[in-house]
């Protein structure tokens, strides 16, 4: 092994990590807000994936339908879980959610998709189509079962991952697809040949982290997202909706899933379920992270990316398995640590 | 004017009653409280009035039926509550627990919640001084400023107080019923429960005494700290020493 391959391998991993640090820290947050842990994330990274495959080639995305059909569904268990506190306000509010928006991604999507809209219309049409199906699961799937142990929520989110690979089936078919770059330039950097994705991967990464943490720092919903996660009574007790905060958590966790996705599928083939085993890594990273730090899932992740990348030229067969044997040690490392936990809060 | 108006309130816990027909009211710039040993369901009583635990029967405030709705909709409509385990956020700034008690009225803007921290600031100035602090970091006495400021901030009708004097050093007592009583003035209506029998009644207008989930005597302070029976089971045998 040579300089350059190693240069080579530690840009793969550095990339790949970006990717992982997004979903990680989404998991962390999903998790600190609602207590989900989140599975079924890695299947808003093959829809998003899929969908702007779909659409820079001029199909219309399967998946819009699906987003018609949470949108009602959504409705529905809005309507159940709010009645007694509704106001005029609050069921306009909600019809706005539930059935405007998606009607007019739907219809934008069902324009726009024949035209073979350019790559930034189809990224972002992308993104409005996938991101919403997060909140609307988390109203139908999580929100009845806010006060339930972590481990039903736990299955929840399992039996939702495989309805959605199922679903992902019927929309995508088993084909892989694989989508055109944002850019083709080729950056070459003394022995460093940088693709213009990887730049584009580890820039929206990077600025993404910054705009999350000036979001938690310095605005109120911010703050009230964080406050919920530290102490849901205390929230709730200043006023705080905390189904919002849920809601919004899963909104980011629905676009941050959706856009690596995008981002990555110019790199590597995706089919209807390679989200899981993408989802599982950044899984791999949070808990690694220790499941409630945000710099920590972010190190981790990367730290996931580096072994991957540097055990599939050593031992490409052990690839997975050494980055998921990984969280062993680690977990280990912390039971001995900080000895046994309870389970539930 | 009535603030709040409960009427015949009932709670169980997995079947087991804990409060049992329980009625009170509360006038504007009025401090009522309730006294009774551990366990007589008096925070039961303000967790179900602030809407955290399940009720059967009434509860209106400022005239408004309260039945069913969600916490935040009580906030909203100016309810207050301090818990006894104050519930603050550990891990936040003591000013971004101030702030996140102005969520009610995020939309007045930052002017506003300057003003509002202002106010919170002078009537705490420990606050001011610990403001950078993380709230887990403070003492006892602190973090029942802290809550009740955070309570404070969302300017409330009507504020509960569960046990403020719980662990808390004699003298900081006295500085948090003080505050209580200047509270007083500025027009917010106060429901005070407490153990300290003798410093709740000193500053309340009325009194209720809760024993084993039901009210078993009510009256003016006076009556209340007069009278035999709550002079031998709750304020000792020598109410004057001191």
């Amino acid at each position: 092994m040579d300089a350059s391959i190693l240069l080579i391998l530690a840009q793969d991993g550095i990339v790949n990590g970006a990717i992982y640090a997004l979903l990680a820290l989404s998991l962390v947050l999903v998790f600190a807000v609602t207590r989900v842990i989140y599975v079924a994330q890695g299947e808003f990274v093959a829809f998003g994936a899929l969908t702007y495959a779909a659409l820079t080639e001029g199909q219309t995305p399967g998946a819009l339908w699906l987003l018609g059909g949470l949108g009602l569904a959504g409705l529905a268990a809005g309507l159940w879980q709010g009645r007694g506190d509704h106001t005029r306000a609050s069921i306009l509010r909600l019809l706005a959610e539930t059935i405007l928006l998606p009607a007019a991604i739907i219809a934008a999507t069902l324009i726009l998709a024949p035209l073979k809209p350019g790559l930034i219309t189809a990224a972002l049409l992308s993104l409005a189509i996938i991101t919403p199906m997060s909140p609307l699961l988390y109203r139908i799937a999580f929100q009845p079962l806010a006060d339930a142990p972590v481990l039903v929520l736990l299955i929840t989110a399992v039996g939702l991952h495989l309805a959605l690979t199922g679903l992902g089936l019927v929309f995508f078919g088993p084909e892989g697809y694989r989508a055109p770059p944002f850019s083709d330039a080729m950056i070459t950097a003394g022995p460093l040949l940088l693709p213009g994705q990887a730049i584009w991967i580890i820039a929206i990464a990077l600025a993404l982290m910054l705009a999350l943490y000036a979001f938690f720092e310095a605005t109120l919903t911010g703050k009230a997202l964080r406050a919920t996660a530290v102490n849901r009574l205390g929230a709730r007790l200043v006023g705080i909706p905390t189904e919002q905060a849920g809601l919004i958590a899963f909104a980011l966790a629905g676009f941050i899933g959706a856009l690596s996705g995008i981002l990555i599928v110019p790199l590597t083939t995706l089919t209807y379920d390679s989200g899981f085993t993408i989802g599982l890594r950044g899984f791999t990273a949070a808990i690694i992270g220790g499941l409630g730090s945000y710099p920590g899932a972010v190190l981790a992740a990367l730290l996931v990316g580096l072994t991957e990348s540097f055990a599939s030229f050593w031992a490409s067969a052990f690839k997975e398995v050494i980055v998921f044997t990984a969280i062993i040690p680690v977990l280990l490392w912390r039971s001995l640590r900080h000895g046994p936990t309870e389970d539930d809060e | 004017m009535t603030i709040l108006e409960v009427t015949n309130i009932n709670v169980a816990y997995a079947g087991i009653p804990a409060i049992t027909g329980v009625s009170l009211s509360v006038a504007e710039g009025e401090i009522v409280t309730v006294i009774g040993p551990n366990g007589a369901g008096k925070s039961t009583l303000l967790n179900a009035i602030m809407g955290i635990l399940p009720a059967t029967g009434h509860i209106a405030f400022l005239g408004t039926p309260q039945d069913g709705h969600a916490i935040a909709t009580r906030v909203t409509a100016g309810m207050s509550l301090v818990p006894e385990k104050r519930e603050l956020f550990a891990t936040m700034t003591v000013e971004d627990n101030l702030r996140l008690g102005f969520y009610r009225h995020r939309a007045e803007g930052p002017r506003a919640m300057r003003d509002a921290l202002d106010t919170i600031h002078t009537l705490f100035p420990r606050l001011a001084e610990r403001r950078r602090q993380q709230a887990g970091t403070l003492s006892g006495g602190e973090r029942q400023m802290l809550a009740m400021g955070r309570a404070l901030m969302a300017r409330p009708r009507l504020l509960m107080l569960d046990e403020p004097s719980l662990g808390l050093a004699p003298r900081i007592v006295r500085d948090i019923f003080h505050t209580i009583t200047a509270l007083r003035q500025t027009g917010v209506a106060i429901l005070l429960i407490e153990q300290n029998a003798r410093a709740a009644l000193q500053i309340a207008d009325r009194g209720l005494v809760m024993e084993t989930g039901r009210i078993t005597l009510e009256g003016t302070s006076t009556t209340l700290a007069a009278d035999p029976r709550i002079v031998e089971m709750y304020l000792g045998q020598a109410p004057s020493a001191k």
